[in-house]
């Protein structure tokens, strides 16, 4: 147990020279895109003079050398002040805290879904091989892989939103409604269902091809065959011998996912107007608002690299082989 | 026989023109919520710091102008009640309504329209900037009367005082100390207007309800208006569809769904209200550039482009064709009577390129050009490529460049790193405002979106300009604006393609939303839903 918090903080401290380098990377990155916020809001008003121009790089900061500009802004960071942002006229923090449950509420619902309906259609597949089941199954796994997502999003919309008229189409609730406690979170489902369906079929079907795969391979192992030879029965063997060895893949892929996930899904949060994340930053690319963008991708670098180090502590637990020292 | 019966067939054209006229004007019903499909979302609630379309969208609707407009640009009372303007144009009085609060409960008084103008207006808006530099005092005689001297006669002031140009924002609230541009108020906006702001999910919705304290009792309507930010859009249109938006503004919908939504029974689509803004398209010229610098190329380019089949291709028949930098919608200063240089002629086109010196080469090209795409609708890649092909049919040779609009901005305005560029202009209600920025040779600035960027300079032109832009007699100043079109349709400095008809698509049970130039940057207080 001792060795574990050594090596959680080793790898915690060797967090932070990383998230720096990240931070300094976009930076650098996102200042070689053309124009900057001034350019973006004076182009939308859609009429201008010097001195207005003027006057807002000033304002935000713009005026100064790159150098200076980075250097306030790790300044700022080291202090945990992720800065402001002119565009919406708020600190970074506040803003991406507002849009953090949206995110999160999202994406945990369509991660467990991916993962439980992934995991247990590769299974069922696996233990059905070269069978009808098995053919429908790798099918439709095929079919989610491959059809772009934001139109099934849209093709959800046509049918249960315009033509069924049984779920809303966009938005995260009813607003104006005054729906208190149990009537909102009812509310809140029905408005997360559709995008939340939409974003877990992707990922459902990258479960299910991985673990079909990886139950097949195990399958073939020796002790697979000697479990088999002594006479197991074959849902015992499934479970309790070839499921828990096949899931390390999994865990892989799944750490991944939970790395992209307050970047959210751009195009699914477009298409059902979900206030999330993945928008913000989205947004921020074209309005040039680099302190909120430097803020999300510095939290996304956080959560990615937290996500790396609970998928390396999960590997040791699946499989007693791995230790760390 | 005969008198008799042209009495009884204008009695009965009367009885049916009353019945008609009654029942386009039923009674408003009070109560309902509106709700808005809006993209994208705006930055701020308050079009004085920011002038951005979709700021102004919303907040007119809790903020308030001095005046309104009719779909004639005529003046109406709105925080003014009246107002006088002296014979020499260097005096204006204003009385301004008694009774009014703000949001909050404050009084609104003649020091707010002087805290709004000095400080806000003329400081921090881009066009403010320009419209009130002639103002060299602003007295407030009593709480109900402001009193504008200037030092020059400037006739676009009385255009420019609408809730969206020149929008009064409380004194109590603004001038506190804090850095205008963190201040709390952009975001949690407190007005004179209709509707009182309530909340703001950012990327969700913002919320509004009735002022139930509004001046012109019993408006407004409405209880309520959700401006719900959906930024697909093919979910705006489904969005419309289900009945979950009842209204959008400026073709908020992929322009080839717009007939389609209109088609259906419950919704309409609405080309008017507009007028205020005069939102042009036009191909603008760099006359930095070799064969742009030459007047015959440039006449060229014009005459290659058929106006007609862009509008009815590409945006679905939503535009009218322009002749000239005016467009028609200015009913005041627009005259047709100026040198054609913008009939659909390839001939002439090519022969205007012979005789600039360009022959056809190899490959029947004569000489190629960049022309700048900017991502900002749906709109903008087809025109680019219709463009292209139009000008490949008199040997120009066009290579599109695709950009989002920061790019755009940094490339055009600031490099000056183009050739030719598509763009949207609001022309606004009077030349002097929207249009004089692209031809006047003073307005040549680096750096400066939306100035004269084809760096085009004319004496001639530049007299004219100014000379309106103090000219206090209404006739004199139209001839300079007759001067300035002639001059412009000749020397086709940059090329105006068409006048865009913006559409505001709507459920049919949302009322009274157009009523004057203005449209969708009323204040929504007529607005009802029909049962």
């Amino acid at each position: 147990m001792y060795r574990v918090i050594r090596i959680v903080r080793r790898r915690l401290l060797q967090m932070i020279p990383v998230v720096l380098g990240i931070v300094v990377f976009n930076f650098a990155l996102l200042h070689l895109a053309p124009g900057d916020a001034v350019d973006v809001m004076a182009g939308e008003a859609g009429a201008s003079n010097a001195e207005y121009v003027a006057q807002l790089r000033q304002q935000y900061g713009l005026d100064k050398p790159l150098p200076v500009q980075l250097g306030n802004y790790l300044w700022h960071v080291v202090q945990l002040d992720l800065g402001y942002s002119y565009r919406h006229n708020r600190p970074v923090l506040g803003l991406i805290l507002e849009r953090l449950p949206a995110t999160l509420s999202l994406m945990l619902t369509a991660l467990s879904l991916s993962i439980l309906l992934g995991v247990g259609l590769g299974v069922l597949a696996a233990w059905r091989v070269r069978t009808a089941t098995d053919t429908v199954i790798s099918i439709f796994a095929l079919l989610s892989y491959a059809t772009p997502t934001f139109w099934i999003g849209l093709m959800f919309i046509l049918l249960f939103g315009v033509t069924l008229g049984w779920l809303p189409t966009t938005g995260m609730e009813s607003v104006g409604a005054g729906y208190k406690g149990l009537d909102r979170v009812v509310d809140i489902g029905r408005h997360m269902l559709l995008p939340a369906v939409t974003l877990a079929l992707f990922y459902m079907a990258i479960y299910t091809r991985l673990m079909r795969a990886s139950m097949l391979e195990v399958y073939g192992l020796d002790y697979v065959r000697t479990a088999q030879a002594k006479g197991l029965a074959g849902g015992k063997i499934a479970f309790k011998h070839v499921l828990r060895n096949a899931l390390l893949p999994v865990v892989t892929v799944a750490g991944l996912q939970v790395g992209s996930l307050l970047g959210g899904s751009v195009l699914v949060e477009t298409v059902f107007g979900w206030p999330g994340l993945g928008r913000l930053a989205y947004d921020a690319v074209f309005q040039r608002d680099f302190n909120t963008l430097l803020g999300i991708l510095l939290l996304c670098s956080i959560v990615v690299v937290l996500a790396n180090l609970v998928v390396d502590m999960l590997y040791a637990v699946l499989d007693p082989r791995i230790e760390y020292q | 026989m005969h008198t008799h019966l042209t009495r009884r067939a204008t009695i009965a054209g009367l009885a049916l023109s009353t019945f008609a006229s009654s029942m386009a004007r039923a009674e408003p019903v009070k109560g309902g919520v509106l709700n808005v499909a809006l993209f994208p979302e705006p930055p701020m609630a308050v079009s004085a710091f920011n002038s951005s379309t979709y700021v102004g969208l919303i907040s007119t609707k809790i903020f308030d102008g001095l005046v309104t407009y009719t779909y004639e640009m005529k003046p109406e009372p709105l925080l003014a009640t009246s107002w006088e303007i002296a014979p020499d144009g260097l005096t204006y009085t204003f009385k301004l309504r008694p009774n009014v609060k703000w949001h909050d409960g404050k009084p609104f008084t003649s020091a707010d329209v002087k805290y709004s103008l000095e400080k806000v207006w003329s400081k921090m808006h881009p066009r403010g900037r320009t419209t009130y530099q002639n103002v060299t005092s602003v007295e407030t005689p009593d709480d109900l009367t402001i009193v504008l001297k200037l030092s020059k006669p400037t006739p676009i002031l009385m255009k420019s005082l609408s809730s969206y140009e020149s929008q009064v924002i409380p004194k109590h609230i603004f001038d506190d100390g804090t850095d205008l541009a963190k201040h709390p108020g952009m975001n949690a906006p407190i007005g004179t207007g209709p509707f009182v702001f309530k909340e703001w999910k950012k990327g969700e919705y913002i919320l509004m309800e009735r002022n139930p304290n509004y001046w012109d009792q019993p408006k407004p309507y409405l209880d309520k208006i959700v401006w719900k930010i959906i930024p697909d859009a093919a979910a705006r249109a489904a969005a419309l569809e289900t009945g979950e938006a009842d209204f959008t503004a400026f073709s908020a919908v992929s322009i080839s769904d717009i007939k389609r939504l209109a088609s259906l029974p419950k919704l309409a689509a609405e080309t008017r209200g507009y007028e205020y803004l005069a939102p042009l398209f036009l191909l603008e010229l760099n006359n930095r550039n070799e064969y742009l610098s030459k007047v015959e190329v440039r006449q060229a380019i014009s005459h290659a482009i058929d106006r007609k089949f862009l509008i009815d291709n590409v945006w679905e028949g939503y535009g009218t064709a322009l002749t000239g930098p005016i467009p028609p919608t200015n009913v005041e200063y627009y005259t047709k009577d100026v040198p054609d240089t913008v009939s659909y002629d390839p001939k002439k086109a090519a022969e205007l390129l012979d005789k600039a010196g360009y022959k056809v080469g190899a490959g029947g090209k004569r000489f190629k050009l960049r022309l700048e795409v900017v991502a900002v609708s749906d709109t903008m890649a087809p025109s680019g490529e219709y463009i292209k092909q139009a000008l490949g049919k008199v040997g120009i040779d066009v290579e599109l460049r695709n950009i989002d609009l920061g790019g755009f901005i940094k490339r055009v305005y600031s490099d000056y790193d183009f050739d030719m560029t598509m763009n949207v202009i609001y022309a606004m209600p009077d030349p002097t405002i929207g249009v004089q920025r692209l031809y006047w040779s003073k307005n040549i600035k680096q750096g400066v979106p939306f100035a004269n960027v084809s760096g085009y300079s004319n004496p001639d032109m530049d007299k004219a300009l100014e000379g309106a832009q103090t000219e206090n007699d209404p006739a004199k100043r139209k001839a300079m604006f007759v001067e300035m079109q002639k001059i412009a349709a000749r020397d086709v400095p940059l090329t105006d393609l068409f006048y865009i008809k913006y559409v505001t698509l709507h459920n049919k049970r949302v009322m009274d939303h157009t009523t004057g130039a203005e449209g969708t940057y009323a204040n929504f207080a007529k607005v009802y839903l029909a049962k």
